[in-house]
């Protein structure tokens, strides 16, 4: 079984139908411009655990929405409600 | 590993020390290659390799053992030719038979735009040291007798680029091996003992944290595949890392001999046949950042449809085994290695989907840069710096994965 993807529009979809959007955060302790520029450009938080992120079903509504997924069993864990 | 094989290895488990010179994490073939090339080359044995598993058993034991090098940009050429000449004579070296063996290596074009990529990348690999021609598509046909030359009336194989140093190698015979010459020589190995945080002395990393306690070393140097980010963040590091899960498959038993590695960057997928004779397929990444094992249905379902198109012999298989890897992916489909900026901190890693193939001259060049302390040449242009220099190895055409 392929990774489901619950659009709130359209409801469950194959993952292959949508674009992944990670919602980029660059720490607050990083105060060099500079460094909050390379931070922003290449930098990942990389979890492991439930993240939020955006997904934009691009076979489908073409719309952005966000979702919350554990990424160490990439259980859907929080929708966003349509 | 089990009891069968560690009878046949000549595997030393020594008590875990207070200190060693060097501590690596990761026990797969980048960590083991390391401790190898330290011990063998520069005398350096007091070092010790943490392992949180068993020797192997993370993406050196879910990779599909491809060893080539015919990348898409000049540096990138270069060490990869190091470490196929290096898995070349590793059986020698090691005494040990990992069942290298170069079969030729097949990257097909299927339109014009393709079949130009293919003869610009036989250019530049002749130039900077990795034999690949470009082939027109008799020959192919005569290199690979099972190809539907038509690509099943969709995808026509125009021409190829032909790579014979193309080869493959039992992947845990060579972590085996790696640990063996590593332990023979006095290097520790401890599985089952994950590393649980850095030890750092003012801004300097001076060791690791373990269940049995703190280990002091010289260096630590993280040569973990899957969660390079969480073993960074111990050092404070945020890095250009994002995980991915790979999957291949392997089908049952093919009665007549395959002999290249097919690849095809249009049809996203490539294809070997294993000492067992099943027929091995890769494909892409899958598309959302994720640590876990699981595989999929659809993917096998997808990467069959299009490896159809090629080998339609591959109708009358049946898929046997599926499994899943976690792939650093770096943001330019190059590796990542050397110093951090952290001192005593090194870092092996961005290592995503062609991490197989670069374990000797990964192991080597990072073994001569903690004995000597200088940066070797080979891999100057791979350090986490580039990032901030704006000098990224961008090479996505090569990783044969997307």
């Amino acid at each position: 079984m392929s990774l489901r993807i619950p659009c709130p529009t359209c409801g469950d979809r194959s993952v292959h139908e949508f674009v992944h959007g990670e919602i980029r955060r660059v720490p607050d302790h990083l105060t060099d411009p500079d460094e909050r520029d390379l931070d922003f450009a290449f930098h990942h938080d990389n979890e492991e655990g439930v993240v939020t992120e955006r997904w934009f079903h691009a076979q489908g509504c073409r719309r952005w929405f966000e979702i919350r997924r554990d990424t160490t069993t990439d259980r859907i864990v929080e929708t966003e409600a349509s | 590993m089990n009891e069968f094989v560690e009878r046949q290895m000549k595997l030393t488990w020594r008590p875990l020390k207070k200190s060693y010179d060097v501590v690596i994490v990761g026990a797969g073939g980048h960590g083991l290659a390391t401790a190898y090339y330290l011990a063998a080359r520069h005398g350096m044995s007091n070092v010790a390799v943490f392992e949180r598993g068993y020797i192997g058993g993370g993406n050196s034991g879910r990779n599909t053992t491809i060893i080539r090098a015919n990348y898409g940009i000049p540096a990138a050429v270069r060490f990869y030719q190091r470490s196929v000449d290096l898995y070349r004579g590793l059986e020698e070296e090691t005494d040990r038979w990992l069942m290298h063996q170069a079969k030729g290596l097949l990257w097909m074009a299927h339109s014009e735009a393709a079949v130009r990529a293919e003869q610009m990348r036989a250019k530049l690999n002749t130039e900077f040291g990795a034999e690949t021609e470009f082939v027109e598509p008799r020959q192919v046909q005569e290199l690979c007798p099972q190809l539907d030359m038509s690509g099943g009336g969709r995808w026509p194989v125009l021409g190829a680029s032909y790579h014979p140093q193309g080869a493959t190698a039992r992947h845990d015979r060579v972590v085996w091996a790696l640990a063996e010459g590593a332990m023979e020589r006095g290097a520790h190995v401890h599985q089952n003992t994950p590393v649980e945080g850095l030890v750092l002395d003012g801004e300097r990393v001076a060791g690791v944290r373990t269940a049995a306690g703190d280990v002091a070393a010289g260096a630590v140097v993280s040569a973990v595949g899957g969660h390079v980010s969480r073993i960074a963040a111990m050092a404070g590091l945020r890095l250009p890392i994002r995980t991915h899960r790979l999957q291949a498959f392997v089908t049952n038993h093919y009665q007549q001999q395959f002999g290249p590695i097919v690849a095809s960057s249009e049809l996203f997928f490539y294809a070997s046949q294993t000492a067992r004779g099943e027929m091995l397929l890769g494909a892409e990444i899958d598309p959302q950042p994720s640590f876990s094992y699981r595989s999929s249905h659809d993917f096998v379902q997808d990467v069959c449809r299009r490896a159809l198109c090629l080998l339609p012999f591959m109708s009358n298989l049946r898929v046997l085994r599926q499994w899943t890897g976690v792939c650093d992916m770096s943001p330019d489909y190059s590796p990542i290695m050397g110093q951090t900026g952290v001192d005593g901190f090194y870092l092996t890693t961005g290592w995503g989907t062609w991490g197989f193939k670069a374990i000797p001259a990964g192991g080597e060049q990072m073994a001569e840069l903690i004995a000597t302390g200088e940066v070797p040449e080979l891999i100057a242009p791979f350090g986490l710096d580039r990032f901030a220099r704006d000098r990224t190895m961008a090479d996505r055409g090569s990783a044969g994965t997307h």
